[in-house]
């Protein structure tokens, strides 16, 4: 399972904060924590606030990487702001993301080639997120198509099948989890998936019960790379059995503490 | 036709058994087992950085138990351990010399840690090979017994045994205080195996100095289970399960002569052929299998055996050198 830290992300205060103050050091324990904690990328996103976003995220980006070397998951809507996180990002990034829709396919794809990046592909397109996991595969094959142009691998390719606030279109729950098994069959070797996991339980109760349960769910339907809170040890925990009910490791009666070991760095 | 290769992120740890003077000890060499990056000899997708080794077993105490056919080519040197040893290595070319402490057993000689202690120094003094030693397999004997051989050998950076889930700590101790690698040994399952590295590390231990015992069968004697038990060591280690990431060694003397196929004497099984031949082949089939299966150390007891499996291993390692 890749685990990618949601936390350096402008939507938390600390992370605006440090960011209107250009002050490193809350970025830095927040890289050193999540990398510590089993982070294999760690997002970077300046927030949707952010006066000159391609200063913003150059800037976390090196920030980052001044404390850890675990690579950056470049999170951005804004191409000229993704292109100055690829400048000054050290080793592969991870692109956050393109959408299904020609343009952003046109405008991204490049980049990733041109930097060696790997690419998060959202399923959707210009009319909005699919209600159901066949028009999500649909959009999830266009972008495997699109990328093979640019000759990006299909092992490269992150497609995410765009998982909802269950307390509010919870019909999309399944419709993701039947799109997980769907992709994987798009590609030989195929394309890898992806969800940002705590968008599931935006406004529930409970949320990190809501994380969990689906985060298990969704790897039994062979989820490769979530998006998460690294830090949240019962989340932790669940990816751990997770892999030993899967049978991607082998059952001993410590593994818990092995896990927990390896992740405590 | 194109090759489909597995592309392994893991490896298996290596160990280095033995010391020189310049580290202490006054092996004249040290052996280093583990390493691979594939699975056994498939050398197109992995690699064999060091090859399987053979141990060659010699006990402290005349083996009453062996069939003639195994006593005879040792007829000269059984109940002197010192002059055995240097027979496996002058003779066999053993890579390591595999000392069983049997005469403690408290059902035979009932021996101490004293006389361990000497017979131990003896076998030292008289080879330059890197030392294994374990116990008589009586636990409480075992505990006695091993940590004060590790003590008498400290620095030497033997291979001591055998450590197991329910009686590792006073072993492991051992291995901390005077510098010795652990044999763990699971009774052919992959969850106490891993338990066990996991235990062994928790007291502090390093995982490079851990060498699975899987616990194997002759040929004929569930080898099967073995060999999957072996794979699935592999299979953890090339896929980076750190706590399987060990290398194996194999009984297989002990094993092989054992089974009915090898002890039988001619007189009571004449349609099997000459108990002679008969017990070697076991030995070595049994031996070429779990080779197969992916063990970096063999302990051996019959010296044809063992010679026969060296040429065995050389030739494997020569195609495969001939072919990549």
């Amino acid at each position: 399972m890749i685990l990618i830290g949601e936390r350096i992300n402008g939507l938390f205060r600390d992370v605006a904060r440090a960011i209107a103050e250009r002050n490193p050091e809350p970025i830095h324990a927040l890289a050193v924590a999540q990398t510590k904690a089993g982070a294999h990328f760690l997002d970077v996103n300046t927030g949707p606030a952010v006066d000159e976003p391609e200063k913003v995220m150059g800037w976390l980006v090196r920030t980052v990487q001044e404390v850890v070397d675990t690579p950056i998951c470049i999170d951005t809507m804004n191409v000229k702001a993704l292109e100055a996180g690829l400048a000054a990002h050290r080793g592969r990034a991870l692109i956050n993301s393109t959408t299904g829709e020609r343009a952003k396919l046109d405008a991204i794809l490049p980049l990733a080639k041109e930097y060696g990046a790997q690419v998060i592909g959202l399923a959707m397109n210009e009319k909005g997120v699919p209600k159901d996991a066949n028009d999500r595969t649909a959009i999830a094959m266009e972008i495997v198509a699109a990328a093979d142009e640019y000759g990006i691998s299909p092992q490269d390719l992150y497609l995410d099948p765009l998982i909802l606030p269950v307390a509010v279109a919870q019909e999309h729950a399944p419709e993701v989890l039947e799109t997980l098994r769907q992709v994987r069959l798009l590609a030989d070797p195929p394309p890898r998936t992806v969800v940002g996991l705590s968008n599931v339980s935006q406004k529930s109760k409970n949320r990190s019960l809501v994380n969990r349960t689906f985060l298990a769910m969704a790897m039994a339907c062979g989820l490769d790379a979530a998006i998460l809170d690294v830090t949240d040890q019962d989340l932790m925990d669940v990816v751990a059995t997770a892999n030993i009910l899967l049978n991607k490791e082998v059952y001993c009666d410590s593994y818990l503490e092995v896990a927990r070991r390896a992740h405590a760095g | 036709m194109e090759v489909l290769k597995e592309h392994w992120t893991g490896k298996v740890r290596e160990v280095a058994i033995g010391a020189t003077r310049e580290r202490g000890g006054t092996r004249t060499h040290t052996v280093t087992v583990g390493g691979e990056t594939g699975l056994p000899f498939l050398h197109f997708e992995g690699e064999v950085p060091n090859p399987p080794r053979i141990a060659m077993e010699i006990w402290d105490t005349s083996p009453e138990e062996w069939p003639e056919a195994l006593r005879e080519p040792w007829a000269d040197v059984l109940g002197d351990p010192a002059a055995w040893a240097r027979k496996c290595v002058d003779k066999c070319g053993a890579d390591l010399v595999m000392l069983r402490l049997a005469s403690c057993d408290p059902d035979r000689g009932n021996t101490g840690p004293a006389e361990a202690q000497a017979v131990v120094k003896s076998v030292l003094s008289a080879v330059g090979v890197p030392l294994i030693v374990i116990g008589c397999g009586d636990p409480e004997k075992d505990n006695e017994v091993v940590p004060a051989v590790g003590e008498a050998a400290a620095g030497e950076n033997c291979l001591i045994g055998i450590a197991k889930q329910e009686n590792y700590k006073s072993l492991v101790a051992t291995c901390m205080v005077n510098g010795h690698n652990i044999i763990a040994q699971s009774p052919l399952d992959i969850n106490i195996a891993k338990q066990l590295n996991i235990l062994i590390t928790e007291m502090g231990l390093a995982p490079e100095r851990i060498v699975i015992d899987p616990m194997s069968g002759a040929l004929g004697y569930g080898i099967e289970y073995c060999y999957s038990i072996m794979e699935r060591v592999r299979l953890g280690s090339l896929q980076g399960d750190k706590m399987l990431a060990m290398p194996v060694i194999v009984f297989v003397g002990q094993e092989a002569w054992r089974a009915k196929e090898a002890r039988e004497p001619d007189e009571t099984a004449p349609g099997w052929g000459p108990q002679r031949a008969r017990g070697v082949a076991w030995e070595l089939l049994t031996a070429t299998t779990l080779l197969q299966a992916g063990a970096d150390i063999f302990v051996m007891r019959h010296p044809d055996a063992a010679l026969a499996l060296r040429r065995h291993i050389d030739e494997l390692l020569m195609r495969e050198e001939g072919v990549a």
